[in-house]
């Protein structure tokens, strides 16, 4: 199906008080974009509105100033309800520059705040961007509101008794404009002044400009003559379940639900891991938790994190390790051992825009085909896949699960997008989380490395260290009963029987698919996995709401797949499925149910919009009434 | 916790052993299950990690934990079996084509980092399991199925490249030399970091007899010379030849045993080390014996004290760091 965008109905900043907004902070990857993003963030949590983030960031770490391939963005949708994506069209655009400007203006939306640092839009910068004539003077943003304003000057003049020097000086440039921002939405600053001055504990000066710029911003808002039209926008504060509230960005998730996992199952991890984009962030945070049951190993590349961490699981810890798309490529011959020789492991990746170098920071989801068969030999995994960034907590502990359960390699496909991306989280108690418990073999009478549990088909848990079982694994093919080397041909039948069949029994212990929102049966259901969910989930929420009956699956288990998804799917008379490939799930569904499924794909290394996923649904519905 | 009376047999595993008739391995593999009853330490500390290759059978052959990985890969296994339990006694077996070709990297920085474990390498200078393919180790020249014409690549020094990784126990023996090859082990087991041993070894079938000028009764004394820590270099039938540092040139020499200044094995010394570990023949005799050994802290040991003994995190309390906030 052809990827379309309708515009959702939408003219956020008409009113006094607005339903949800969508701001985008843009400038040059060193204008400390992230920062000022995160910090409102924070400030928007604090506040009480439900939101979603997405900070998006080129792969140059300092490109050339001004320059449009430099502009590190970073974009917060937020709101009274139900925010599950980081927003289609934007209401506030942050242009610290002219490439910030010309690199985001398409998204948004009419009507939409364009604030923009005269400052920065020199001769020279213009040219950068492409501009033969200063946007801001040629009437060509006419459709906007802008508020044109030399950020550099006023910052200048803020911080000056501080006495840092005009670089250091432009340096609080993003805390004068994020003041400015807590004005328009009507922000509480205080937990930022305290961030300031944590950040800068060392270094007072810089805290007190900083600081100083945030509130000279604030007071521009708060006095000087703005143009018709702006002004301070309430946002109502979101209705949630009662409880303990967090922002958590999927990495953090991810590693505390290992976390989790390892204290629920009693276990040592170890995680080896060789830095890779997107990926590296969950080393960091892995790293940075000594006094947890983790220890971390930075490798020497992939291949030795993979192997290190089988090394690892068959002592007796959780090897775990991490990658991304070219990364998981290499630890493939790993794996296939970790399999032959059924060993717990955990390898996660987090997908980004393939092939080969591809987009390092852009996201996508095209590693399904290679975590479900790019292996040699026939070699099940287990594939399971969060949806939200909160959402990483639960599927990180059910990797540890099925991993030391059934003594197999479990692949958990996270994605850039998922990785970076902050939500709003109701924090879990601990007391409610299901132990996990593992069982070493201790018993030498009749020991063999071979026994396996009848239910599971794992195979037994025996720890070098311990007395009386010592014992030989291997990649070569090993004796059903005794584990000894086997070239015989009845048993390597028998052996690919028991991966496949082991593999395949974990449906009896995983959840049955339910439906996200809608009802089980009727003419359209759109099926995602992963980070789609948000866009999927409002799509479906919107067209529902203009009476169409269609219905929003998510799976989370890839493989085995949920034991009664082909009869539920079965029950819609289409089946839409919006991924970020070029349909390498709807292929499965087709391969494996024998449905007629349609792909929806978009590999633009930017998540999906609702209104591409609204388009798509209303093409489809209008293509199920023209058949009727 | 030892375990008295443990003797050679109780090593050997009940696998039947499927090499060559006439290979060197089957040498090492008896020297190496009558060395692990002397070491005195418990059977079940003992962990043999190997690759692929004719050596790589090795851990079936013994009966103690073991575990045959992938090509190449058995360094990054091993380091992975260390540091999950640091208490093991971790032995990596090896080939010329598993440890310096396809897992050269691995090779280098499990050196670098100085983990505390053995890693044997038998190098016999051919593959062997994939039928007699030449390999890094092998002299130009060699004939072989890939190499009909003779083989055009130089040949790497094992030693050579542990000296460039920064091996901190760096030894040298041959696969039939038992006694010495016992002595080699056990000062490298002893060792507290990565000991390196390359053990030249014969293959029967593809490259027969290329050690045999440094094995032979006959030849021996004047084609290897034992080094060892503080002695004088000295070999032939009768020690009547000595190696010496010509220290204009910075280059070995052989002269006479009683001329003067000749040169004393300085195992510390990791810069005479290398000369000595170059030296090939016809012109030099081959060094055996134990190299280069200094005491440099273990990665193990750094990695499990930066670790700490804490494991008081609070997972409900690290839940809850940062910015929260109550609805009601």
């Amino acid at each position: 199906m052809e990827l379309i965008e309708e515009k959702l109905d939408e003219h956020h900043l008409d009113q006094r008080e607005v339903v949800d907004v969508v701001v985008r902070f843009a400038g040059d990857s060193g204008d400390g974009m992230q920062l000022t993003g995160a910090n409102f963030t924070l400030a928007t949590a604090l506040y009480g509105n439900d939101l979603s983030t997405f900070p998006d960031f080129p792969a140059e770490i300092r490109a050339p100033v001004g320059a449009t391939f430099g502009v590190s963005a970073f974009q917060i949708y937020f709101g009274s309800d139900d925010i599950v994506t980081a927003g289609d069209a934007i209401d506030v655009l942050v242009a610290m520059n002219p490439a910030a400007l010309t690199t985001n203006l398409s998204n948004v939306t009419d009507g939409g705040l364009i604030i923009a640092d005269r400052g920065a839009f020199t001769t020279k910068n213009l040219a950068k961007a492409g501009y033969a004539v200063n946007p801001l003077d040629d009437g060509s943003l006419a459709e906007f509101r802008v508020l044109d304003i030399d950020i550099s000057a006023q910052v200048l003049a803020a911080v000056e008794s501080f006495g840092l020097g005009h670089k250091a000086s432009l340096r609080c440039k993003n805390m004068w404009t994020l003041g400015l921002i807590m004005w328009l939405f009507d922000r509480d600053r205080a937990a930022i002044v305290r961030n300031l001055q944590t950040k800068f504990a060392n270094k007072p000066e810089i805290a007190g400009a900083n600081i100083a710029a945030l509130n000279a911003g604030h007071a521009f808002g708060e006095t000087a003559e703005l143009p018709t039209g702006i002004h301070v926008y309430r946002v109502p504060r979101a209705s949630s379940e009662p409880g303990l509230y967090r922002n958590i960005t999927g990495t953090q998730a991810l590693a505390w639900g290992l976390l989790a996992g390892i204290e629920l199952a009693g276990i040592d991890m170890l995680f080896a891991s060789y830095p890779i984009t997107p990926a590296s962030n969950l080393l960091h945070e892995l790293t940075a938790r000594k006094d947890f049951r983790v220890s971390t190993f930075q490798a020497e590349d992939e291949i030795a994190a993979v192997c290190t961490a089988i090394g690892a699981s068959f002592a007796g810890s959780l090897g775990v390790t991490s990658s991304a798309g070219p990364g998981i490529a290499l630890k493939s011959e790993g794996m296939s051992l970790a399999i032959s020789t059924e060993l717990p492991l955990i390898v996660i990746d987090t997908q980004r825009g393939g092939p080969s170098t591809g987009l390092p920071t852009k996201t996508e989801q095209s590693d399904l085909n290679m975590a479900l068969f790019g292996r040699h030999g026939d070699t099940p995994v287990p594939v399971i896949a969060p949806a939200t960034p909160p959402e990483c907590f639960d599927i990180a502990q059910e990797a540890v699960r099925i991993a030391i359960r059934y003594m197999t390699p479990v692949m958990l496909l996270s994605d850039g997008y998922l990785a970076n991306a902050a939500e709003r989280w109701r924090i879990p108690r601990i007391d409610d989380l299901e132990p996990l418990p593992v069982e070493y073999a201790r018993d030498s009478a009749d020991f063999s490395p071979a026994r396996r549990d009848p239910e599971t088909l794992a195979r037994v848990w025996a720890r070098p260290g311990t007395p009386g079982l010592e014992h030989r694994i291997g990649g070569i093919e090993s004796n059903y009963d005794s584990g000894d080397i086997s070239y015989d041909p009845a048993n390597h039948q028998k052996m690919t029987e028991m991966r496949v069949g082991k593999v395949a029994g974990i449906v009896k212990d995983i959840p049955l698919q339910e439906v996200d929102l809608g009802e089980d049966s009727g003419k359209l259901a759109v099926v995602g996995w992963g980070s789609t969910y948000g866009a999927i989930h409002q799509g479906v929420k919107r067209a529902r709401l203009e009476g169409h009956a269609v219905s929003h699956i998510h799976v989370r288990y890839l493989n085995p797949l949920p034991g009664n998804l082909g009869e539920l799917l079965g029950r819609f008379d289409s089946i839409l499925v919006p991924e970020m490939n070029t349909g390498q799930f709807a292929r499965l569904l087709r391969a494996e149910y024998l449905l007629d499924v349609e792909i929806l794909s978009k590999v633009s290394g930017q998540p999906f919009k609702i209104g591409e996923i609204l388009a798509a649904i209303h093409a489809k519905c209008r293509e199920i009434e023209a058949v009727q | 916790m030892n375990q008295p009376n443990l003797t050679l047999k109780d090593f050997a595993s009940d696998q039947e052993v499927r090499w060559c008739p006439g290979c060197g391995d089957y040498a090492i593999l008896k020297t190496v299950q009558k060395l692990l009853p002397a070491l005195d330490r418990p059977r079940e500390n003992q962990v043999f990690v190997s690759g692929i290759g004719c050596s790589s059978r090795f851990p079936y052959y013994m009966n103690t934990y073991g575990f045959h990985t992938i090509h190449g890969r058995a360094p990054a296994v091993a380091t992975g079996v260390k540091l999950a339990n640091p208490e093991l006694d971790v032995w990596v077996i090896t080939g010329d084509g598993d440890g310096f070709s396809i897992g050269g990297n691995h090779m280098i920085h499990t050196l670098r980092r100085n983990l505390n474990l053995q890693i044997l390498v038998f190098n016999n200078e051919i593959y062997g399991l994939t039928k007699g393919q030449y390999s890094p180790t092998s002299r130009i020249g060699t004939l072989s199925p890939s190499s009909p014409a003779g083989s055009i690549d130089p040949p790497l020094s094992p030693c050579a490249v542990a000296f460039g990784a920064g091996g901190s126990f760096i030894a040298r023996s041959i696969d039939t030399h038992a006694k010495h090859l016992t002595e080699v082990i056990g000062a490298g087991h002893a060792h507290k970091g990565t000991a390196f041993i390359e053990i030249l070894q014969n293959c029967p079938i593809y490259n027969d007899g290329i050690f045999e000028p440094v094995k032979d009764r006959q030849t021996a004394p004047d084609f290897r010379v034992e080094v060892e820590h503080g002695k004088p270099v000295l070999f032939g039938k009768n020690n009547e030849k000595a190696i010496r540092l010509d220290r204009d040139s910075l280059t070995l020499e052989v002269v006479p045993a009683d001329a003067d200044g000749v040169l004393v094995h300085d195992e510390t010394n990791p810069a005479l080390a290398q000369l000595l570990a170059a030296m090939r023949g016809p012109d030099f005799p081959i060094a055996i014996g134990v190299l280069h050994r200094r005491q440099q802290p273990s990665f193990d040991e750094q990695f499990s004290r930066r670790k700490g003994e804490s494991r008081a995190g609070n997972l409900g309390a690290l839940l809850l760091s940062g910015n929260t906030w109550a609805v009601s």
